[in-house]
């Protein structure tokens, strides 16, 4: 089965003289999650605004959708806050080309499956964080995108309301659409199935999260005490070590191999400022 | 129940876990605060330790902002008690705390260097300088920090005045992996220096670096202890086929709380006989397999119960 494959090629974005990304090639294909990884300016706004068109890239191309086939979520409230929810999705839905019917259908359906039924009439500004994020992901997806891109839909949402985006988002792509996510936590990123991870604008990993554990280089080793002679981190009370040339320090043996120890070897190898 | 210096009142909950002679920096005992009709924090025991910390995990609406409140002398309990370095909470109290709200506190008008100036003289103390990193940007206006230098600045100036006890708020959301590790370098290492932390978060990479757990849901304290104490044996069905999309769809129309990880699916609480049911009835055919929850699906199924 050929399912289209939309992303980008060698994609630069740039402000005036600021990078907001530089040669990045990301791909996602129809019916799957792809996660977009990285801190505050490592540059995902930048990739999902250019994949989304609206910003114009200062080099490399982009493969998207027709834009009436495209649901954007944007960081932020994504949603009109002097709206009541209903009015919000009749809004959106309209801009997207639906008819009323089928936006009927489909809104009730929504607010059924999300739990915001009973908050129909409320103004979307006196929702809660993740009421709010959910109202905001259900006009993203009212008319059935192709391609679907949230930046950061679970930035300050608690686990329940997370657990239930990460439901809605998977639906979308049960139902055949290409779902593009950004965000800062690799625990949320190690359930989709590509992940790309950014640095200063620059991609740093890609790959299924099994992947870029396998492809861990040296040595991850763990032990009660700071492992000596190699950068070390910690995790609650216990330690963390890299050891490039797959020596275990004194005192450490291997750990368990996650992708937060994966990510932190790679941003390690790049970043030679890390010092005891 | 004598007002005496740290006598531990008769409703506290038995202590055993406490190592003898840790002193008890914070602790709220059957702490409780009502707004009106709704009663916000009902009856909640927590415990701050030296060197210790102590993860307070809560959905949104489950207390946790009110517990801290309570705990910084900011609100005043409807019932129970607080104390903090065995005292009421007061304005002495404070000047032993430091508290990293997750806003951050840090004027954006000000340089790095002037912020710590103004709250080291709050704090009635002078001369702390900004070491490391952070003495580069001394001169740049915390607006134009990155959010990672930025939450160091504001660990920094915190951690200026020696404070006995931190208070953090999802201390290292929004920053990468490497960023966060080195942030938690400083959480642990003030810890390792005596003082107590209390961190408030509801993300697994944070739990995680936590000595123990405090989870809240409506107000009421529903589970504690360490990582591993609190997701206990939950459980998840983990459903494996060669079509997840038809098995996510048959799942979620049954109203089952069905999560996607890679192309596997996995159903948290829920029964592997309910799972196949719903799977059969659709004509998907799967194998399952009961495995154990995640701290997330854990936190999910306490916080429905």
């Amino acid at each position: 089965m050929n399912r289209p494959t939309w992303g980008c090629e060698g994609l630069s974005v740039r402000y005036g003289p600021t990078v907001g990304c530089e040669d990045v090639t990301f791909e996602v294909a129809a019916g799957t999650v792809a996660a977009v990884v990285g801190g505050d300016g490592a540059g995902k706004t930048s990739l999902l605004r250019a994949l989304a068109g609206t910003v114009r890239p200062a080099a490399g191309t982009v493969r998207r959708p027709d834009e009436r086939r495209l649901g954007y979520v944007s960081a932020g409230p994504g949603v009109w806050t002097d709206l009541s929810v209903d009015e919000n999705l009749r809004f959106a839905g309209r801009a997207y080309g639906l008819d009323a019917a089928d936006l009927d259908r489909r809104i009730g359906e929504l607010l059924e499956r999300t739990g915001l039924a009973g908050a129909r009439d409320r103004l979307a500004g006196r929702l809660s964080g993740g009421m709010r994020q959910k109202l905001a992901l259900v006009m993203a997806v009212a008319h059935e995108p192709d391609l679907l891109i949230l930046d950061e839909p679970t930035t300050g949402v608690d686990p329940v309301s997370r657990a239930e985006l990460w439901r809605l988002l998977a639906a979308s792509a049960a139902a055949g659409a290409a779902v593009v996510v950004a965000t800062t936590y690799l625990d949320e990123a190690e359930r989709a199935a590509s992940v790309l991870v950014l640095d200063r604008g620059r991609s740093l990993l890609a790959g299924t999260p099994d992947e870029l554990v396998a492809a861990t280089p040296g040595l991850v080793v763990e032990g009660a005490a700071r492992p000596e002679g190699v950068a070390a981190w910690r995790r609650g009370a216990r330690w963390r070590g890299w050891s490039p040339d797959g020596q275990a320090p004194p005192g450490t043996g291997p750990a368990t191999v996650d992708l937060e120890d994966a990510v932190i070897v790679a941003q390690l190898r790049q970043d030679e400022r890390w010092a005891a | 129940m004598s007002a005496g210096a740290g006598g531990e009142p008769g409703r506290g909950r038995p202590s055993a876990t406490d190592p003898p002679g840790r002193p008890q920096l914070a602790q709220a005992v059957g702490a409780t605060r009502r707004f009106g009709e709704l009663l916000a924090v009902d009856g909640v025991h927590l415990r701050v330790g030296a060197g210790e910390v102590v993860g307070l995990v809560g959905a949104n609406g489950s207390g946790k902002t009110t517990l801290i409140r309570m705990l910084l002398g900011l609100l005043a309990p409807t019932r129970g008690q607080v104390r903090l370095f065995g005292e009421p909470p007061s304005r002495r109290t404070r000047g032993r705390l430091g508290y990293v709200p997750q806003s951050l506190g840090l004027y954006e008008d000000l340089t790095v260097a002037e912020n710590l100036a103004f709250s080291t003289a709050a704090y009635g103390g002078s001369g702390a300088v900004l070491e490391g990193e952070l003495a580069a940007v001394g001169d740049v206006l915390v607006r134009d920090l990155p959010l990672g230098l930025r939450r160091r600045a504001a660990f920094a100036i915190a951690l200026a005045h020696g404070p006995d006890l931190l208070v953090l708020d999802e201390p290292t959301s929004g920053v990468d992996p490497l960023q966060r590790a080195r942030l938690w370098d400083t959480i642990r290492a003030s810890a390792e220096g005596g003082a107590g932390v209390l961190v408030t978060t509801h993300h697994l990479t944070e739990a995680e670096q936590c000595d123990r757990l405090v989870v809240l849901a409506s107000g009421r304290e529903v589970a504690s202890g360490t990582l591993a104490e609190v997701v206990g044996d939950a459980t998840a069905v983990e459903v494996r086929t060669p079509g997840w999309e038809a098995a996510f769809t048959a799942l979620d129309r049954a109203g089952l709380p069905v999560s996607l990880v890679g192309r596997v699916l996995r159903v948290p609480g829920a029964e592997e006989a309910t799972v196949g049911r719903a799977l059969a009835a659709a004509a998907v055919p799967a194998e399952l397999a009961s495995v154990p929850a995640s701290f997330e699906e854990a936190f999910v199924v306490l916080a429905g119960a």
